[in-house]
């Protein structure tokens, strides 16, 4: 239609009139002159361009400023128009903001140059600065902070005026002491005050940027640089302290978790469970197919299958142990060392039936929404499926302590512990007891495996990487006392991730073993032992 | 000595000795002497794998003795056939000189590989054959005397000292992954080329090396009964059946422990090193903690307590296992080894040859009372009651 008009030369003002019309309240500001500028395709004009946009308010800005750093960013070079391509694909007009049914093919996209990269590069540091989400505004006041660049004292000023959000204010000040502090021409006053600004902030990146202060600063200056920087760093070992301890407490409460069970089999039974592993694994494998069924049939239940697969993971590790303990303990009470071989063929079977069933490789278990993520305490952050589990083991700790001193069932076990034949005499049945506290130990070796899952590979041989460590905490906390078990498992922890920065994971773990080998020699019967008559069956 | 030999040799024994030395002499003699292809001729690859079985033997005998008659068990023994192995194979690495792939004459491949500036003082020595064979003793003798020491001497018993010594082999597991360690990490040591100047690949070595195991299996078997039909002997297997009743008679219960538990440690540590030239490679993997309990179980499936069994059980759970992880009943070895695990604590506790002199030993008593009354009463000493 249009080369209908043109062929009609007396249209031909109209045409023009009419094109103006359109194009002049288009080129009424900065902005819409900087877009236009883009069609030139020069680099000239692209930098200026550039540089209008980095400091326009216009909300389409950043988006036209990330498209020309992705190669997004189409110009027509006939009708001088400009388009950005969106990441979706869809294209909008980049002036206007309207979205376009297609870009016409005589557009190309807009060229960069290594120097015009910096610019873009800098444009979207401060055009982020002015971002609506203020976890953004944080991100781009960090790089500014890691970068300090002169140039970006006015936009982080601008962006501090207008910032409300408490966070956001925050990192502007920091990023802005940063550039202050390296800044040629600021004022002693505002460097000192930079420095405390950056010594408040007190983590690895304010270490970095005061050590890379130059030498040829003022004696004021200096000497307050290298006061924040021991400050900062004394204040670093602390939080470096408090983080093995978390790590320790964490890995206290897997190591507790997985023990737990075994504190009652290996404990209160003197049985020696080698299976004990794989009533783990059991519990990891119970609840991955729980999520399976889960995905596949109710996927708005997902963020509950862990509280189904706890009592699932309970009844199914437990009913195995009980089967064990009818069809094989039974038979060996009075012989460890042979329960201790038979048991191990078991887990070797369990293994390799899980496998035959499953399949070698590690299987998926996610996470639910409310363990996954982070939250940071000082300079410290606690992930909060570790957190949750934390909590898991020490809530499965007091019920099981509640449940072993206030039910009937405790009252008979501990007698049984204490005096078999006695318990026997008054009435307990004992065999009764020893099966339901196999299926106890295992049950809740079951539970642990639903907690490992969370946080350990799902395969096979998932049992096989405690069975060591939950027997040293058993024999190490002492045998036949869940507390024992506890101070036992939170002290391997602690002391284990309190010698790995020092030693490497591995001499760490080695010189634990060592050292509870050692330990063994000086108190046999572990760290809370049994007294009186119980100690020699 | 005369009579330490008759003590020590009844008629079973003396079978057993006949009939490894048989199979010491003919198996070498006919893969080297039949031509190839002929039906009685044994192949090479089955020497080697023949002598692995018999330093199975040798460690089973290792583990016999100790469980058998001492009723400690060790699920660390592993570890010191792992550390005689190294001692063997760090020989064997030294001989391989500049024809390593780097060409260092001094260094092995893999301290050229890891950027060593010089050979580590742990490694000096081992370059002399003598030097080898006496840490091979040494090694695995010394960490069980001071472990022995230590555990013994504080009274950890039972299933605690089974578990320790799972904890001690399972550190060293740890340590040997570690490339900075110094003993070629992960991969181990390999790549072996000479044994005292022969040819590692060699048929005529292979053979010789064979009979050299089954050398080391009658010496080791002399040595256990030597020591279990002594005094010492009876000492050790009134420990395994009540060890407080021993101490308070007066006995140094520690020391009987820890002398036949270190002298366990060296046979293992002997059996590694003949074992390392005949599989030609040695790696962490041995540290591994079920391979210790595997060789337990080798014990129990033959009988413990009669060393002939220990020998035996090792061979046939080996050979076993060689017919199953080659064949496509591959994936169910698994559940055949912990089946194994099961029913022989639960049906079989006596194991084979236990179970079988329970049914001989009465049958042959009876038939001498008949002959003779008084020739029972001298019949030597009877194997002694695995039950607890």
């Amino acid at each position: 239609m249009l080369t209908n008009v043109f062929r009609n030369f007396r249209a031909l003002p109209f045409v023009i009139l009419l094109i103006f019309a359109t194009v002049l309240p288009a080129l009424a500001g900065p902005f819409e002159d900087a877009v236009a500028k883009f069609a030139n395709d020069e680099f000239s004009d692209t930098e200026e361009a550039v540089d209008v946009l980095a400091t326009s308010d216009n909300p389409l800005a950043f988006s036209i400023v990330s498209a020309l750093q992705d190669g997004r960013l189409m110009a027509d070079p006939d009708t001088k128009k400009v388009y950005v391509t969106q990441p979706d694909g869809k294209s909008i007009d980049a002036l206007t903001g309207a979205p376009v049914a297609s870009v016409p093919d005589s557009a190309a996209a807009v060229r960069l140059n290594n120097k015009l990269r910096r610019h873009v590069e800098a444009a979207l540091g401060s055009l982020t600065l002015q971002s609506p989400d203020p976890a953004k505004r944080v991100q781009a006041a960090q790089s500014v902070f890691k970068t300090h660049d002169d140039a970006m004292l006015p936009a982080i000023d601008s962006a501090l005026a207008k910032e409300t959000n408490k966070a956001a204010k925050a990192a502007f000040n920091e990023a802005r002491a940063a550039i202050l502090l390296f800044k040629e021409d600021a004022t002693d006053a505002e460097k000192l005050e930079a420095i405390a600004t950056i010594k408040a902030r007190g983590d690895q990146e304010a270490l970095a940027l005061l050590t890379g202060l130059t030498g040829d600063q003022p004696p004021a200056v200096a000497r307050a640089a290298a006061n924040a920087t021991s400050a900062i760093q004394s204040n670093l070992a602390l939080w470096s302290m408090v983080q093995n301890a978390w790590y320790g407490l964490s890995l206290g409460s897997v190591l507790l978790l997985a023990a737990i069970g075994l504190a009652i089999t290996f404990g209160v039974m003197g049985v020696i469970n080698m299976a004990h592993g794989e009533m783990v694994m059991i519990g990891a494998y119970v609840t991955f197919v729980v999520q399976q069924t889960i995905r596949t049939s109710y996927p708005g239940l997902f963020d509950y299958s862990l509280l189904f697969a706890v009592p699932l993971a309970f009844i199914v590790a437990g009913a195995v142990g009980i089967l064990i303990e009818r069809t094989i303990i039974r038979f060996l009470y009075g012989r460890p060392l042979e329960t201790l071989l038979a048991t191990w063929g078991l887990s070797l079977v369990l293994q390799q039936a899980v496998r035959t069933m499953f399949g070698p490789t590690n299987q998926e278990v996610g996470n639910p929404s409310w363990m996954s993520g982070a939250f940071e305490i000082g300079q410290i952050t606690i992930t909060y499926n570790r957190l949750w589990i934390l909590c898991f083991t020490l809530a499965v700790f007091v019920i099981l302590l509640a449940m072993l001193r206030y039910t009937a069932l405790g009252l008979e076990m501990r007698a049984v512990t204490q005096n078999r034949r006695m318990a026997a005499s008054m009435g307990i049945a004992t065999s009764r007891v020893d099966a339901l506290t196999f299926g106890l130990g295992s049950g809740i070796a079951g539970i642990a495996g639903v907690a490992l899952s969370q946080i350990d590979n799902v395969s096979p041989n998932l049992g096989q990487s405690y069975i060591i460590d939950s027997f040293m905490v058993v024999v190490f906390g002492g045998v036949g006392n869940l507390w024992g078990t506890l101070v036992g498992a939170f002290t391997l922890g602690i002391a284990n991730k309190f010698l790995e920065p020092v030693a490497g994971a591995v001499l760490a773990k080695i010189a634990i073993l060592v050292l509870i080998i050692l330990f063994i020699q000086k108190r046999p019967r572990g760290l809370f032992a049994l007294k009186g008559r119980a100690v020699e069956a | 000595m005369p009579h330490v030999l008759t003590r020590s040799l009844d008629r079973s024994a003396t079978v057993f000795l006949i009939v490894v030395a048989a199979f010491g002499v003919l198996i070498p003699l006919s893969n080297l002497l039949l031509p190839s292809g002929s039906f009685f001729q044994v192949p090479t690859y089955l020497v080697a794998l023949f002598g692995k079985y018999v330093c199975y033997a040798i460690l089973a005998l290792a583990i016999d003795l100790i469980w058998g008659y001492c009723g400690i068990l060790s699920l660390g023994h592993g570890a010191f056939f792992a550390l005689g192995g190294y001692a063997m194979g760090m020989y064997l690495m030294r001989q391989i000189g500049s024809r390593g792939v780097y060409g260092n004459p001094i260094l092995p491949d893999f301290m050229v590989f890891l950027n060593y500036p010089k050979l580590p003082w742990y490694w000096y020595g081992f370059d002399m054959f003598w030097f080898a064979a006496l840490m091979v003793l040494l090694v695995p003798g010394l960490l069980a005397f001071c472990f022995g020491w230590l555990a013994f001497r504080s009274r950890v018993t039972g299933v605690y000292l089974s578990i320790i010594t799972q904890a001690m082999t399972y550190a060293l597991l740890l340590a040997f992954f570690r490339n900075d360690f110094g003993f070629g990490g992960n991969n181990g040591l390999t790549d072996f080329k000479d044994i005292l100047g022969f040819n590692v690949q060699a048929e005529t070595t292979r053979a010789a090396l064979f009979a050299l195991s089954c050398l080391a299996l009658i010496i080791g078997f002399l040595i256990c009964r030597a020591v279990v039909t002594s005094k010492l002997g009876k000492v050790l297997i009134a420990i395994r059946d009540a060890e407080s009743r021993t101490r308070f008679l007066g006995y140094r219960v520690e020391s009987y422990k820890l002398f036949v538990f270190t002298l366990s440690a060296c046979m293992a540590g002997v059996a590694g090193a003949l074992y390392v030239p005949q599989v030609g490679i040695i790696n962490p993997g041995e540290f591994a903690p079920g391979n210790s309990i595997e060789a337990v179980i080798w014990v129990a499936v033959g009988g413990r307590g009669t060393l002939i069994g220990a020998a035996l059980g090792a061979i046939v759970v080996n050979y076993a296992k060689t017919v199953f992880t080659s064949g496509p009943l591959a994936p169910y070895w698994l559940f055949m080894l912990g089946a194994l695990f099961i029913l022989v604590t639960l049906l079989l506790p006596r194991g084979i040859i236990g179970t079988f002199n329970a049914w001989w030993e009465p049958w042959k008593a009876q038939r001498m009372s008949a002959n003779a009354e008084s020739a029972a009463r001298e019949d030597g000493i009877s194997e002694p009651n695995p039950a607890e």
